[in-house]
C-alpha cells in the first residue's frame, strides 16, 4: 500500500500543518512517510507545495514522479490545476473552491473551477463557507483534511484523533469545532467523490 | 525503537547534540536556517547549554567555532552555500591549521535557486581545501553522519563538510536517534604551533595535508555509506551521489536494477572502486546533485577509455534540481506524465506582506527620485528584495550580501549622482559596515538607506545582530550625525519620508537614512510567544 499525495497552497495558508496532521497519524501506524515541503522565499505569498509519501515499505525518494500521484489536495483552487502533470491517471483532485487572490492577474474563477470540473476524478470543496458556518472560518484546512481522508488509506477515526490532539491545548470546545469542521469535509467527500 | 518524524536539517541539529558538540554557530540561510534553531529550542540542548546564538555573519561564524575546536571541544559551523564564499577564508585555512576538537561544517546547496542567487556546489570546496566531504542520501544518514563526524574530524585531524542540498535539508522523514555522546573539555593542542600560518609553518602543515589525502581516500572506501553493489549487467554503471541514489532506487521500486551501482556518500571518491568499475564497465552515468564534480574527476581518474555520462555529457540538464524521472530518462526508461497545466494558470510570485513596513519606503523613494532617470538604486538581499518586482520596480541589484552599499559607492565613484543603497538591518551588520567605512573614508556622494525591520526576515524572522546599534555603528563608522535620519515608515509620513530624501539627495557626502519599524510577521510571531509565556510563565 502505497498514497502519494501533493498539497498546494499558497505561502501562509497553512497546507503543512495539514500535512503534519497527516504525518502523525501515518507514522502511529507504523508506516512509512517522507515529506517534502517548501520553505523559504515562497512563504512570502507564493505558490506552495509539499510532497507527502505513505507507505508501508520503505520509500526512495522525497519527492513523487511525474503521474504517479494518488492525490492532490489543494486549499486553493488555481493552485490545484497547477500539479496536474504529478497526478496518476487514477488520482483524485480534493480542493477548496475558495480563491487566494493576491495577485492582479488571477484569472476568472469561474473559469478555474471549469477546469477542475473536467478531471476525471475530483471533490470541489468549499471549505471556507463550511468552516464560516460551524462557527470559525480558519478550521477550513481542518475541512479540506475531512474531504481528503476517504483517499488516505488511513481510517477517519486515527486522523480525527490526531486532530483532537493536536488542539487538545487550546480546549474542548475548539477541538469539538474542528472535529465538526472534519467531519464535514468528510461527510462532504463521501457524498460527492 | 522510537522514530522521530524529522526534517533533514531538524536530523542534523539532534546529530550535532547527540555527538557531543559544545556549540553551534551560524548565520541564518535557507535552506539552512533551521539546524541552529532546531538547538536554539531543544531541551536538552538549553540544559546543557549548548551555546547557539546567531553569530554576524557566516565568517565570523566559523572563526568562532574554529576557536572552540581549538580549545578542545567539539562544534559545528552552519550555512547556506553562498555563505561558505564568505566564510572562505577561514574554511580554506582552517584545512591547514587542522582542528583540536572535532568541527563539522554543514553547508546547505540550493540547486533550482528555490530561494538563492545561484546554485554553486559546496563539493568543490571541500575539494579546494581538500578535506573529507559527507554527502547524506536521507535523514537518518544526515544524522549518524553528524553524529560521528566529529569523531571522524578528530581521527583525521581536519574539519568535515557535510554537504545537504534543500531537498533534503526539508524533507521530513522517520529517524532513529543512538546514545548521547559526552562532550569534550578543554586542552590545548598538543602541537602549539599549529594554527600559527605563518609561511614556515604553513608550508609544513600545508604538506601534511597532502599526505593524507591518501587516508581520506581509503577511509572513504571503508566507509559504511559508500556501498558497491555488484550488478547482473556489467557494461553499464552508476555512480549515485547522495540524494541522487534516492531517485535512482525509485526507478527500482522492486530492487530489480541489473546494473552495478556505486552509492556514493562520502568523499573523496575512493579510487579504488572506480578501478573496480572500470574492469568491466563499458559506459558509466554519474548521477549528482549540484555540479559535474564526480563527473569531471572519473573522466580523469578512469585510467582507460570508458564512456561517461551525466550532466556534463547532456544525459541530465546542466542545471538545476535532479528528480526521478530526469533519472529515468537517463536511464532511457518510459515515464509517466499527467494532465498538462491549463493555460489559465498564472505564476505567482512571492511578494511583499500587506502593511511591510519595506513598500512605504519604496514608495517614498520612487517618489524622491521620479525627477531623475531610472537605474541609480542598487540593493541587497532580503525581503526588500522584492521591491525589484511590480509594483514598485525600484531597485536595479542584487548580487551578495552588502553589495549595496559599496556597488552604490563605485556607481558615484563614476559619476552616478544621486546613487541610492538600500539595505536590510541583518545584512548591514553582515556585510554592511565595512562598505559604509568606505565610502566615509573616501568621501562618497551616497544615500544609504536601511531598512529596518528589526529582525531577520526573509530567512523567517531570527533575531537581527543590529539590533538597537545602528545609528551608533554609523556614528562610530564616521557619517556625520546630522546625516543620519531616523524615520517610521508609514503612510502618514509619506511626505516627511520624501521630503528627507530629497534633502538627503543634495547633500554632497555620506547620507544614512534609517526606516524603523518592526517587520509585521516578527510582531506576530513575538507577541504569540509572549502570550505563550503569560499563558504558561513556567514554561
Ligand atoms: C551570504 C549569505 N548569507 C545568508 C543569506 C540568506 N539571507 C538572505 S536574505 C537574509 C536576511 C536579510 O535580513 P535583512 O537584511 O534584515 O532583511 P529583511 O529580510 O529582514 O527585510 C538572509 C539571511 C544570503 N543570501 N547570503
Ligand atoms: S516578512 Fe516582514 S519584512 Fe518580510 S515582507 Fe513580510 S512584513 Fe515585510
Amino acid at each position: 500500500m502505497k498514497t502519494d499525495i501533493i498539497l498546494a497552497g499558497v505561502g501562509g495558508q497553512g497546507i503543512l500543518s495539514i500535512a503534519s496532521i497527516i504525518g502523525d497519524a501515518a507514522i502511529n501506524e507504523n508506516l512509512f512517510l517522507k515529506q517534502a515541503e517548501t520553505h523559504g522565499m515562497s512563504q512570502r505569498g507564493g505558490a506552495v507545495q509539499s510532497h507527502l509519501r505513505i507507505s508501508d515499505c520503505e520509500i526512495a525518494a522525497d519527492l513523487i514522479p511525474l503521474g504517479k500521484a494518488d492525490l492532490i489536495l489543494s486549499v486553493e483552487p488555481m493552485e490545484a490545476l497547477r500539479y496536474l502533470p504529478f497526478l496518476s491517471p487514477e488520482g483524485y483532485v480534493v480542493t477548496n473552491t475558495t480563491p487566494f487572490i493576491n495577485i492582479p492577474n488571477y484569472p476568472d474563477v469561474e473559469a478555474v473551477l471549469a477546469e477542475i470540473e473536467k478531471q476525471p476524478r475530483f471533490v470541489a470543496i468549499d471549505a471556507d463557507k463550511i468552516a464560516a458556518e460551524i462557527g470559525n472560518k480558519r478550521a477550513s484546512n481542518v475541512v479540506m483534511l475531512g474531504a481528503a481522508t476517504p483517499f488516505l488509506n488511513i481510517e477517519p477515526e486515527k486522523i480525527e484523533a490526531g486532530i483532537a490532539h493536536i488542539f487538545s491545548r487550546k480546549g474542548e470546545a475548539v477541538v469539538e469545532m474542528n472535529r465538526k469542521a472534519f467531519k464535514a469535509g468528510l461527510d462532504f467527500a463521501m457524498a460527492n467523490k | 525503537m522510537q522514530k522521530n518524524l524529522f526534517l533533514g536539517v531538524e536530523a542534523i541539529g539532534q546529530g550535532a547534540i547527540d555527538g557531543g558538540i559544545s556549540g553551534v554557530y551560524a548565520y541564518p540561510g535557507t535552506p539552512s536556517t533551521e539546524i541552529t534553531e532546531f538547538i536554539q529550542a531543544n531541551e536538552l540542548a538549553l540544559q546543557k547549554g549548548i551555546r547557539s546564538k546567531w553569530s554576524a555573519n557566516e565568517k565570523t561564524a566559523y572563526e568562532a567555532a574554529l576557536g572552540m575546536s581549538y580549545a578542545g571541544k567539539r562544534s559545528m559551523v552552519c550555512m547556506k552555500h553562498v555563505g561558505l564564499n564568505v566564510a572562505a577564508d577561514a574554511f580554506i585555512n582552517s584545512a591547514i591549521t587542522g582542528i583540536n576538537g572535532g568541527l563539522i561544517v554543514t553547508v546547505a546547496d540550493d540547486p533550482s535557486m528555490h530561494s538563492s542567487q545561484n546554485e554553486q556546489d559546496s563539493r568543490f570546496y571541500g575539494k579546494f581545501a581538500m578535506i573529507p566531504i559527507l554527502e547524506p542520501s536521507n535523514q537518518q544518514e544526515a544524522y549518524d553522519m553528524v553524529r560521528e563526524g566529529f569523531e571522524l574530524s578528530e581521527k583525521l585531524e581536519v574539519p568535515v563538510m557535510v554537504r545537504i542540498t534543500t531537498r533534503l535539508a526539508h524533507s521530513r522523514a522517520g529517524v532513529i536517534r543512538s546514545e548521547v555522546l559526552p562532550e569534550k573539555e578543554v586542552v590545548l593542542p598538543a602541537d602549539p604551533s599549529q594554527f600559527v600560518l605563518l609561511p614556515a609553518i604553513a608550508r609544513r602543515r600545508y604538506k601534511g595535508l597532502l599526505e593524507k589525502q591518501e587516508l581520506f581516500e581509503k577511509t572513504a572506501k571503508k566507509s559504511k555509506y559508500n556501498e558497491y553493489i555488484k550488478g547482473e549487467d556489467k557494461s553499464f554503471g552508476i555512480i549515485a551521489c547522495g540524494i541522487a541514489y534516492n531517485y535512482l532506487k525509485e526507478n527500482y521500486p522492486k530492487d530489480d536494477c541489473l546494473y552495478t551501482v556505486l552509492k556514493l556518500s562520502q568523499y573523496p571518491v575512493p579510487q579504488k572502486y572506480l578501478d573496480k568499475m572500470a574492469k568491466h564497465c563499458e559506459e558509466v552515468l554519474v548521477l549528482e546533485e549540484g555540479y559535474p564534480v564526480v563527473e569531471e574527476h572519473i573522466k580523469a581518474a578512469f585510467k582507460k577509455d570508458i564512456q561517461v555520462s551525466g550532466r556534463l555529457s547532456g544525459a541530465l540538464p546542466r542545471d538545476g534540481e535532479l528528480n526521478a524521472d530526469l533519472v529515468a530518462k537517463a536511464l532511457g526508461k518510459e515515464t509517466q506524465l499527467g494532465a498538462d497545466v491549463p493555460e489559465l494558470v498564472v505564476n505567482r510570485p512571492p511578494a511583499l506582506c500587506q502593511g511591510c513596513g519595506h513598500q512605504d519606503m519604496y514608495k517614498a523613494l520612487n517618489q524622491a527620485l521620479d525627477k531623475y532617470t531610472k537605474g541609480r538604486v542598487f540593493s541587497d538581499i532580503g525581503c526588500y528584495t522584492l521591491g525589484a518586482l511590480p509594483p514598485y520596480k525600484s531597485i536595479y541589484s542584487c548580487v551578495d550580501m552588502g553589495a549595496s552599499v559599496t556597488m552604490a559607492k563605485g556607481a558615484a565613484d563614476a559619476g552616478l549622482i544621486p546613487s541610492v543603497a538600500v539595505i536590510g538591518d541583518s545584512t548591514f551588520t553582515h556585510s554592511g559596515i565595512t562598505g559604509l567605512l568606505d565610502a566615509v573614508n573616501d568621501e562618497a556622494n551616497i544615500v544609504v538607506v536601511i531598512s529596518d525591520n528589526e529582525s531577520v526576515s526573509m530567512t523567517g524572522g531570527q533575531e537581527s545582530s543590529a539590533l538597537g546599534k545602528i545609528e551608533s555603528i554609523c556614528t562610530g563608522v564616521g557619517v556625520d550625525p546630522n546625516h543620519i535620519r531616523v524615520l517610521t515608515p508609514l503612510k502618514k509620513y509619506h511626505d516627511m519620508m520624501v521630503q528627507t530624501f530629497e534633502e538627503e539627495i543634495a547633500y554632497d557626502g555620506v547620507s544614512v537614512i534609517v526606516f524603523r519599524r518592526e517587520c509585521i510577521q516578527a510582531a506576530a510571531k513575538r507577541l504569540r510567544k509572549e502570550k505563550k509565556m503569560k499563558d504558561n510563565p513556567n514554561k
